[in-house]
C-alpha cells in the first residue's frame, strides 16, 4: 500500500511520566512503552479520545494532521485514500455510524416559533406541561354499550412518557453492558429500548414492559417467549444507514452468550439477507404483521421499520394499510455498527423530507389515524425532537445520541469491534469499561434534560401538551430553503 | 391580502343570552350587551347568531350568502338550483349607517335538498348541505355562505358589533338565543366573511383567544373532509365540534373533554370509569385537543355551550337570572342588560357550561 501520512497525530507533552495508562487503554495499539519511554504510533490512532480522557497528567492531545495531498476541489483526499485502499485490497469499503458527508441538514434550516402578546407563553415550572404520547392506530368509529357508555375499542398501544425511544441496536453490535444501560434507562424513564436483531439476553427479560423486540430478515433469536416478552414487536425491513442491504455479523463475534442469544452456532456468521425472504411485496408484509399479531394474541402493537428512500410516502401508505400500528422511518443519516461506505453515504434521503412527505401523504389519503410515526436518523438534540414532531412525527428514536451519552466519541470505528469505550465491542476487558449503572444514569440525565428543554420550547409556543405540537407546521419556518424544499416540508419561509 | 390567505389571530369580546323556557326576546338586548365591551374590539369585525328566528321556515336550511358581485350570485344560484329546492329567497334586510360601509350583496335562501339529488348522494341531509356549502365556498369565486342552519341565522360584518347589529336590524328579530362577537384582529381583514360568528349547519361559534394548536387541529380536521379556507381559530373550532358531535357521535360533554381535555395527572386521580373514559377520549382524539387561550360560546339547536381552555387563559363569566342565562367575556356585559342575578360565577378552565331548552 502506498505510504500516506496518517490522519491524526498524537501530541505528548513533557508532563508525561510514562505511567502506561494510555498503552493499557488503547485497543488499537497507538501507544507503546519501549526503551523506558512512551512512543506513539499515529497511524494506529482512531481519534477516540480514550487515552486523552484517562491520561492522569493531561499530557495527551490528538490533532488532525495538516499534512495533505495537493489540494483539489474535485479529487478530495478522502477519494484518493479510498482508491489507494481498494486498489490494495480489492474490498468493499466499510464504515460505521451515520453518514458524515456534507449534505443539507434540514433540521438546521428550520426555526421554531414563540408567543408574543397575542397569546401567552406558558412557564413549564409553574403550569402542567404534558409530554406523554400513545403510539398505535386509532379506531375508525366509537362504540357504545347498552347504557350509552363508550366502549374501549382501542388496539394495543405503546405508551411513552416522553416522545423518545432508543433505536434498535443489537446485542452483538453493541455490548452487554450497553444493552443493560439502555434497558434500565428505558425502564426508569418510562420509554422503550429496542433489541435490534440480536435476540434478547435472558438477563433482560425483566425489562419486557420497556422492550421493543425486533424481527429482522435473519430472524435471529426470534421465538415465542421473545415475542411475548415485549411492549411491541418491530419488523425491520430496512435501516437508514444501509437501505436495501442486509447485515453481517462475522463468525468471530458469534461467541458465547451472543451465539446463544442469536440461536446460531458459535463461529458461524450471522447473515441477515437483504430482503425478508417471506416478504417480496406489500401483501407479504401484511401476512407477517398479522402472523405476529396472531402469535401474540393481538396484545402487541406492530412496528414496521423502513429506511427513508425515494418513494417513502408510497411505502408508508402501503404499511399504513398493512395492519401495522406504527411505522418507523430511518433517515439516511441513521447510524450503524457497520455498513458499506458507498451505501451509507449515497443511498436514501433525509428524514426531515421523508417525514414531511409521509405525514402529508397519509393525511391526503385519510389514513394518518391508522398508524403512528417514529422517525430517526439523526436526532441530535431536543430541538430536533421538537422540529420532527412539529413536522408530523409522533415520536423519535435515538441511537447515536444515546451511545454518545454512554461515552461514544463518534470515531466511527464500530466495525472494528475494538471500541475503547466498551460500547461497540465484545472484548470482555473492553466491555467491562462501561459501567451499566453509570451508563443508565447518564442516559436518564440526557433525556431528563431533553424533556425539560422540550417543555421550555413547547411553553414558549403556548402549547402545553405534546399532541398539540404534532404536525403543527405553522410553528416552523424555513431559513435559506428554496421554494421546492419549503413546499415538501410544508412550511413557510422565515419572515412570511 | 384577503382573509384566508394568511393566519389571522384576534383578541375579542363575546356575549350570549339564552332563554331556558324558549320564550323569545328581541335582539336589541344582545346589542346592548356586546356594546359595553367596545374596548375589546377594534371595529374590524362584529357579528351575531340568533336561534328561533325563522319559525315560518323552520324545516328549511337558511343559507346566508355574501356575494362580491352579481356574477358570483348568478353562478351560485345556478349551482343552488341543481342541488336544492329553493322555497324562498330575498335580500337580508339592512339599515344604512355611516359606520358600516363596503357591504357586499347579502342574500338569504330557504332551501331543502332536492330529493333525487339527496338519495343519489347517499348522504344524510345535513352532510349534503355541509358539502354543498364547502363546494360553494371553495369553488365559486366571490361567494361565501356564512350561515346554513335551520331556524337560525348568522349576521356579520366589518365594524363594531353594535353598529353591525343596527345595520342588520338585529333588534327586529326575536329568538330564544343570541350570541354576539366583537373582533380585535391583529391584521386588517377588510372582508366580511372573516367576521364571526363562524357557523356550519345549526352550529355557530364565537371565540376569544388565539389557539396554539391551530395547525395541528387544522391539518387533522382537513383529513375528514373539512376545508379551512379562512385560517381562523373559530373556523377550525367549529369544524372540530361539528366533527366530534355530528360525525363521530360524541356528546357535548365528551366533546369538551376532548378539546379542553383534563391533564393526565387529573385523569389519574379520577374514579375508574371516569378515568377510563377520559383516557380513551384523549388517546383517540388527541389531534382534536386545543391548546392556548380560548373562551368559546357554541350555539346549537335548542342549546348554548360555553367553554374555556384548560388553563383558563381567557375571561368568561356566567350569570343566571330567572329563566335566562347570560355568558360573556366580562360581567359588565351581563349587568348592562339585567339588574339582578340569582348567581354569577366563573367556570373553571375546561369546565363546560351547557344549557338547553327545558322540556315541554
Amino acid at each position: 500500500m502506498p505510504y500516506v501520512y496518517n490522519e491524526y497525530e498524537i501530541i505528548r507533552s513533557p508532563a508525561c511520566n510514562s505511567c502506561r495508562v494510555c498503552e493499557k487503554q488503547c485497543s488499537y495499539g497507538a501507544h507503546v512503552y519501549r526503551d523506558g519511554k512512551m512512543r506513539s504510533y499515529d497511524d494506529k490512532c482512531v481519534n477516540c479520545h480514550r487515552c486523552v480522557e484517562l491520561c492522569p497528567k493531561r499530557a495527551l492531545k490528538i490533532v488532525k494532521s495538516n499534512m495533505s495531498l495537493r489540494e483539489n476541489a474535485n479529487w478530495s483526499e478522502a477519494n484518493i485514500r479510498e482508491i489507494f485502499k481498494q486498489a490494495e485490497t480489492g474490498g468493499v469499503l466499510l464504515s460505521s455510524m451515520g453518514c458524515p458527508v456534507k449534505y443539507p441538514v434540514y433540521f438546521d434550516r428550520l426555526l421554531l416559533n414563540a408567543s408574543q402578546v397575542t397569546n401567552p407563553s406558558i412557564d413549564p415550572l409553574r403550569e402542567p406541561m404534558e409530554t406523554v404520547v400513545y403510539l398505535g392506530s386509532r379506531p375508525k368509529a366509537i362504540e357504545r354499550d347498552g347504557r350509552g357508555n363508550l366502549i374501549n375499542n382501542l388496539k394495543p398501544q405503546l405508551k411513552l412518557n416522553i416522545p423518545i425511544v432508543f433505536s434498535a441496536m443489537s446485542y452483538g453490535s453493541i455490548s452487554y453492558n450497553a444493552h443493560a444501560a439502555l434497558a434500565q434507562a428505558a425502564q426508569e424513564l418510562g420509554i422503550m429500548y429496542n433489541t435490534g436483531e440480536g435476540g434478547l439476553h435472558d438477563d433482560f427479560y425483566k425489562y419486557g414492559k420497556n422492550t421493543i423486540v425486533q424481527v429482522a430478515s435473519g430472524r435471529f433469536g426470534v421465538h415465542k417467549d421473545y415475542l411475548e416478552n415485549s411492549a411491541a414487536i418491530e419488523i425491520k425491513i430496512g435501516q437508514g444507514a444501509k437501505p436495501g442491504i442486509g447485515g453481517h455479523l462475522p463468525g468471530s463475534k458469534i461467541i458465547g452468550e451472543i451465539s446463544k442469544t442469536r440461536m446460531i452456532p458459535e463461529g458461524s456468521a450471522a447473515i441477515s439477507p437483504a430482503p425478508h425472504h417471506d416478504i417480496y411485496s406489500i401483501e407479504d408484509l401484511r401476512q407477517l404483521v398479522l402472523s405476529l399479531k396472531e402469535a401474540t394474541s393481538y396484545t402487541k402493537p406492530i412496528i414496521v421499520k423502513v429506511a427513508a428512500v425515494h418513494n417513502i410516502s408510497a411505502v408508508a401508505s402501503g404499511i399504513a394499510r398493512s395492519g401495522a400500528d406504527i411505522i418507523a422511518i430511518d433517515g439516511f443519516r441513521g447510524g450503524t455498527g457497520a455498513a458499506p461506505t458507498r451505501i451509507r453515504d449515497n443511498v436514501g434521503i433525509p428524514v426531515e423530507l421523508a417525514l414531511a412527505s409521509v405525514d402529508k401523504r397519509l393525511r391526503d389519503e385519510g389514513i394518518r389515524d391508522n398508524i403512528s410515526i417514529i422517525v430517526s436518523g439523526s436526532i441530535r438534540g431536543s430541538a430536533d425532537v421538537v422540529k420532527a414532531i412539529a413536522l408530523g412525527a409522533d415520536a423519535v428514536s435515538i441511537g447515536t445520541a444515546a451511545l454518545i451519552a454512554l461515552g461514544c466519541h463518534v470515531c466511527r470505528r464500530c466495525h472494528t469491534g475494538k471500541c475503547n469505550w466498551g460500547i461497540a465491542t465484545q472484548v470482555p476487558e473492553l466491555v467491562s469499561r462501561l459501567n451499566p449503572d453509570r451508563g443508565k444514569t447518564r442516559l436518564v440525565n440526557l433525556l431528563k434534560a431533553w424533556e425539560h428543554e422540550i417543555k421550555e420550547m413547547m411553553g414558549g409556543m403556548g402549547i402545553n401538551s405534546i399532541e398539540a405540537l404534532r404536525g403543527n407546521r405553522l410553528m416552523l419556518r424555513g431559513v435559506g430553503l428554496n421554494l421546492k424544499e419549503l413546499d415538501i416540508l410544508g412550511v413557510k419561509h422565515a419572515g412570511e | 391580502m384577503r382573509e384566508g390567505e394568511f393566519r389571522n389571530s384576534s383578541g375579542c369580546a363575546i356575549s350570549g343570552i339564552f332563554s331556558l323556557t324558549g320564550k323569545k326576546f328581541s335582539g336589541e338586548k344582545i346589542i346592548r350587551s356586546i356594546a359595553v365591551m367596545r374596548e375589546r374590539s377594534n371595529g374590524l369585525g362584529g357579528g351575531f347568531a340568533a336561534y328561533g328566528i325563522y319559525p315560518e321556515f323552520k324545516d328549511f336550511y337558511a343559507l346566508h350568502i355574501f356575494y362580491d358581485e352579481s356574477r358570483a350570485k348568478r353562478e351560485c344560484e345556478e349551482f343552488l338550483e341543481t342541488q336544492f329546492d329553493i322555497i324562498n329567497l330575498s335580500k337580508i334586510p339592512t339599515r344604512k349607517t355611516p359606520e358600516i360601509t363596503d357591504e357586499p350583496l347579502i342574500w338569504r335562501y330557504f332551501v331543502a335538498p332536492l330529493p333525487s339529488r339527496l338519495s343519489d348522494s347517499q348522504l344524510d341531509a345535513d352532510e349534503f348541505v355541509a358539502r354543498s356549502v364547502f363546494a360553494i365556498n371553495t369553488k365559486i369565486q366571490g361567494c361565501h355562505v356564512f350561515s346554513s342552519g335551520k331556524d337560525m341565522g348568522v349576521f356579520k360584518a366589518v365594524g363594531y358589533p353594535e353598529d353591525v347589529g343596527y345595520f342588520y336590524r338585529i333588534d327586529e328579530y326575536e329568538g330564544y338565543c343570541f350570541i354576539a362577537h366583537g373582533r380585535y384582529p391583529t391584521n386588517t381583514p377588510g372582508w366580511w366573511g372573516g367576521a364571526h360568528p363562524f357557523a356550519l349547519l345549526d352550529l355557530s361559534v364565537v371565540h376569544n383567544g388565539e389557539i396554539s394548536s391551530y395547525d395541528a387541529n387544522r391539518r387533522a380536521i382537513e383529513m375528514y373532509g373539512y376545508k379551512c379556507t379562512l385560517m381562523t381559530d373559530t373556523e377550525v373550532i367549529t369544524y372540530i365540534i361539528d366533527y366530534l358531535t355530528r360525525k363521530v357521535g360524541l356528546t357535548l360533554n365528551e366533546t369538551c373533554s376532548v378539546i379542553a381535555a383534563p391533564f393526565w395527572k387529573t385523569i389519574k386521580e379520577m374514579p375508574k370509569a371516569e378515568r377510563e373514559k377520559h383516557e380513551y377520549l384523549r388517546n383517540v382524539f388527541s389531534a382534536q385537543l386545543i391548546t392556548g387561550p380560548f373562551s368559546i360560546l357554541v350555539g346549537f339547536k335548542g342549546g348554548l355551550m360555553a367553554l374555556n381552555d384548560r388553563l383558563k387563559l381567557r375571561s368568561m363569566v356566567v350569570g343566571e337570572a330567572g329563566d335566562t342565562v347570560y355568558i360573556a367575556s366580562e360581567e359588565s356585559a351581563m349587568r348592562a342588560v339585567e339588574d339582578s342575578f340569582d348567581r354569577v360565577w366563573s367556570p373553571r378552565g375546561g369546565e363546560a357550561v351547557i344549557v338547553r331548552l327545558r322540556e315541554g
